[in-house]
């Protein structure tokens, strides 16, 4: 059984993405939309199953949810940070540095994830990984306590990532 | 009617609110002088400016019966592809030295875009021969 269906779906995730989208831009949810987008759904990564060689095995959909959530709050309370800064601080004052983050994460989905929220969330932006991709390179726009950052990144972000894709 | 006053208001409320982060964003960019700091300001015009824009743009086909569920797809592409753009232009001011160096990292040797592979100047020969 089981066999079957990760031969039918050998990425479920991208499955499901592929339906919702589907769905989305039909801009209709109907019982035929949402057949021929699960059967989108399953042609299109059976087709292009080969070129995923290494995907991400274990991946944790609930915690993912809780996970997007609490980065659409940073957002809007970082942006609101970011706005006061943008407006009050002026230009000698400001204190942009670097952070260097040392990654416990290995996989490159969860790395790229990462990537993503710390550029998404306001004020502080992903400039690069090193070359062996073990510390990723931060730049914050404004801060007096660069370890906090640090903390925040690694124990907010990393630590859930960590259980995500465990 | 209530129901599409209260619709309107709230249309007119996002919208408010997104231009105004657009607004900031655009202070921001014009506001800063280091190439490092300007990248900061569009990563909140992407995120919460266009956010409330597609916002308004959802409540206000829903309020007028259309309903449009577009704005969701975007917005999810926005979020996926935005950073990668902010990444490539941080990865240009480093390799053009157009910011502070950045300090080593610190469980590797170097970053990967100051990184010069040992034979790099052979490739450079079999590339123009």
């Amino acid at each position: 059984m089981e066999r079957a269906f990760n031969w039918l779906m050998p990425h479920p995730l991208l499955t499901f993405i592929l339906a919702v989208v589907w769905v989305l831009l039909q801009n209709e949810v109907s019982a035929g939309m949402v057949v021929f987008g699960i059967l989108l759904g399953i042609i299109i990564p059976w087709g292009t199953s080969i070129w995923w060689p290494d995907r991400p095995k274990g991946f944790r959909m609930g915690k993912m949810v809780i996970y997007s959530f609490i980065v659409m709050w940073d957002i809007v309370v970082a942006n609101i940070q970011v706005a006061w800064i943008v407006l009050t601080v002026p230009n000698a004052k400001l204190k942009p540095t670097w952070i260097v983050v040392p990654l416990e994460l290995r996989q490159p989905e969860a790395i790229t994830v990462l990537a993503g929220t710390i550029t998404l969330t306001p004020g502080t932006v992903s400039a690069d990984l090193s070359d062996e991709g073990h510390s990723l390179l931060v730049h914050v726009l404004h801060t007096d306590d660069p370890d906090g950052v640090l903390d925040e990144i690694k124990t907010r972000y990393e630590r859930r990532l960590m259980e995500i894709f465990s | 009617m209530t129901a599409e006053l209260i619709g309107t208001y709230a249309t007119v409320l996002f919208l408010l609110i997104g231009s105004g982060f657009v607004l900031v964003g655009v202070i921001g960019l014009l506001k800063f002088n280091d190439p490092m700091t300007r990248l900061h300001a569009p990563t909140k015009v992407g995120t919460i400016g266009i956010g409330m824009l597609l916002l308004a743009s959802m409540i206000h086909s829903f309020v007028l019966g259309d309903t449009s569920i577009h704005e969701l797809l975007i917005m999810g592409f926005l979020f996926v592809t935005a950073p990668i753009s902010a990444n490539f232009i941080a990865k240009v001011n480093i390799h053009l030295r157009a910011c502070d160096t950045p300090p080593e990292p610190s469980l590797d040797d170097t970053w990967s875009t100051l990184k010069s592979p040992d034979g790099d100047d052979d490739v450079i020969e079999t590339a123009q021969s």
